[in-house]
């Protein structure tokens, strides 16, 4: 019956958004956000939202905790262009099979996920924006 | 801890096939001093109270004219249950399935003594478990992974490489790759089962090794293994064949 199915919900239908990737980095933002570089630094500071902390660390002193796996995250800015910071935080994967990086904006060829979190990336297209322009800003100084 | 036991928690072995010399390294030694020290002094140790009920709980009979203690059938715990802890999961002709020191007891109490089951996590599991660990306690870990535990042992260590949850990782991604790196504030163990079941100061109390891997899974934001279910046990046997060389430390403790 037609009047009984569900409404589309846009947002949980869609929570991977379609990206393309050129050479080694994606240069169009996911959806064509705007990042927001306040939101970004709270979510990368934020160990249960970006969990980058768990691994990196970065230029944000008051989180006192912080990762010695991966690159310090100070000056990446400067390091990469914004379309490589992107595909670094999409899907990392894609550069380096082995990495021990997730891909957080993909569901691919995930197993055991908790009933919690199964369905949705780690962070939704608004929120890689939001990092994205956070890191962009992440610059040497010089 | 004794100096010998202290010198057990570096073990040097020769990984088969490659010839190089691998350093196995107890969770111990990634503690921190104060830590170490609280497992080094059996009266600082607070998972000592648990052991003490398990050393009660060793000689009680259970209600009824025929009804035996664990005593009663296998006498002085330091001679009949030396080494057992050492050897476990082990694989059970009588049931054909793998089995930790936990069933174990499980059993006993259940088909010997007629005792209801104690739950998982339970005072009681955990008193007899750790008790019955410390009989261990210097003695390298052992266990056995050819013979019948050969197919469970090669499940554990796919279970061990496969990427689980939304974080995508793998328990060898950290405990093979990244040990000794800190992840947060923590530094990463090689993640051996040498001192369960442990005291750990974020619980604030007891647990088991199957607790502890639930905390791992759910890390990464995995479906955890259930408890004694054929995957948490091989994956338990994989990890106990890793640890062999290490000294047993129950009940250790843990940050
Ligand atoms: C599980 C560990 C882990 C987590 C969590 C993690 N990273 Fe990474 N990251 C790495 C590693 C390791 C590298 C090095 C590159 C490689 O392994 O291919 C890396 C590389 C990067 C790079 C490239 C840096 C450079 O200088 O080339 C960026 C940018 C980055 N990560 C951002 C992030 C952000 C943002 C987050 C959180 C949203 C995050 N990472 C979470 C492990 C991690
Ligand atoms: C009625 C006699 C009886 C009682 C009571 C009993 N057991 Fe046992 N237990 C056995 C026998 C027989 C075996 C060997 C067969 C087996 O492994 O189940 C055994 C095996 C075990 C094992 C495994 C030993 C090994 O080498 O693998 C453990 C551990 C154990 N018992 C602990 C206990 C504890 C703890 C209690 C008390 C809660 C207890 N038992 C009570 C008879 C008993
Ligand atoms: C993201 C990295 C990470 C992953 C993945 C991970 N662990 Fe852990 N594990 C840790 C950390 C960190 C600790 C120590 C925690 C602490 O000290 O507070 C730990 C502790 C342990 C311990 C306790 C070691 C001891 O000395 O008592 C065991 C055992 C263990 N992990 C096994 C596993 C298994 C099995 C898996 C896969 C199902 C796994 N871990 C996945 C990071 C990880």
């Amino acid at each position: 019956m037609l009047l009984s199915a569900p409404m589309p919900r846009a947002a949980a239908a869609e929570p991977v958004v379609p990206f393309r990737a050129a050479g080694d980095g994606i240069p169009a933002p996911l959806a064509g956000l705007a990042g927001d570089p306040a939101r970004g630094r709270r979510i990368v500071a934020d160990r249960q939202v970006g969990t980058c902390l768990l691994c990196h660390s970065g230029p944000i002193p008051e989180e006192r905790f912080q990762g010695t796996i991966g690159p310090d995250l100070a000056g990446v800015g400067s390091r990469l262009t914004a379309a490589q910071i992107r595909l670094r935080i999409v899907d990392p994967r894609r550069l380096n099979p082995e990495t021990i990086m997730p891909a957080y904006h993909s569901i691919a060829g995930r197993s055991r996920v908790g009933a919690a979190w199964q369905g949705r990336p780690i962070l939704d297209a608004q929120q890689v924006e939001d990092a994205v322009a956070f890191l962009a800003t992440l610059r040497d100084p010089s | 801890m004794n100096r010998a036991l202290a010198l057990a928690a570096l073990a040097l072995t020769v990984v088969a096939g490659v010839g190089a010399v691998a350093e196995k390294r107890s969770g111990y030694l990634d503690a921190g001093p104060q830590t170490r020290a609280m497992q080094d002094d059996d009266t600082a140790n607070p998972a000592f109270l648990w052991v003490q009920r398990g050393e009660t709980m060793w000689g009680e009979r259970p209600a009824g004219a025929d009804g035996r203690s664990c005593q009663d059938c296998h006498g002085d715990a330091a001679q009949a249950m030396r080494g057992v802890a050492a050897r476990q999961p082990a694989w059970d002709a009588a049931t054909a399935r793998l089995m930790n020191l936990e069933q174990r007891i499980d059993r006993c109490r259940e088909e010997r003594q007629g005792q209801p089951r104690l739950p998982p996590e339970s005072e009681g599991r955990l008193a007899l478990a750790a008790f019955v660990g410390l009989q261990s306690r210097g003695l390298p870990m052992s266990v056995a992974v050819d013979g019948p535990a050969a197919a469970g042992h090669a499940w554990g260590k796919a279970l061990f490489e496969t990427r689980f949850g939304q974080l995508d990782l793998s328990c060898a991604d950290c405990h093979d790759r990244q040990a000794g790196q800190r992840l947060a504030g923590n530094v990463i163990p090689q993640g051996h089962p040498n001192g369960y079941p442990i005291y750990r100061l974020e619980w604030q109390g007891m647990g088991s090794l199957s607790r502890r891997l639930r905390n791992c899974m759910t890390g990464i934001r995995a479906e955890p293994f259930a408890p004694g279910s054929p995957d948490a046990l091989a994956l338990e046997l994989y990890l106990a064949g890793r640890a062999r060389g290490l000294a047993v430390e129950t009940p250790a403790v843990r940050p």
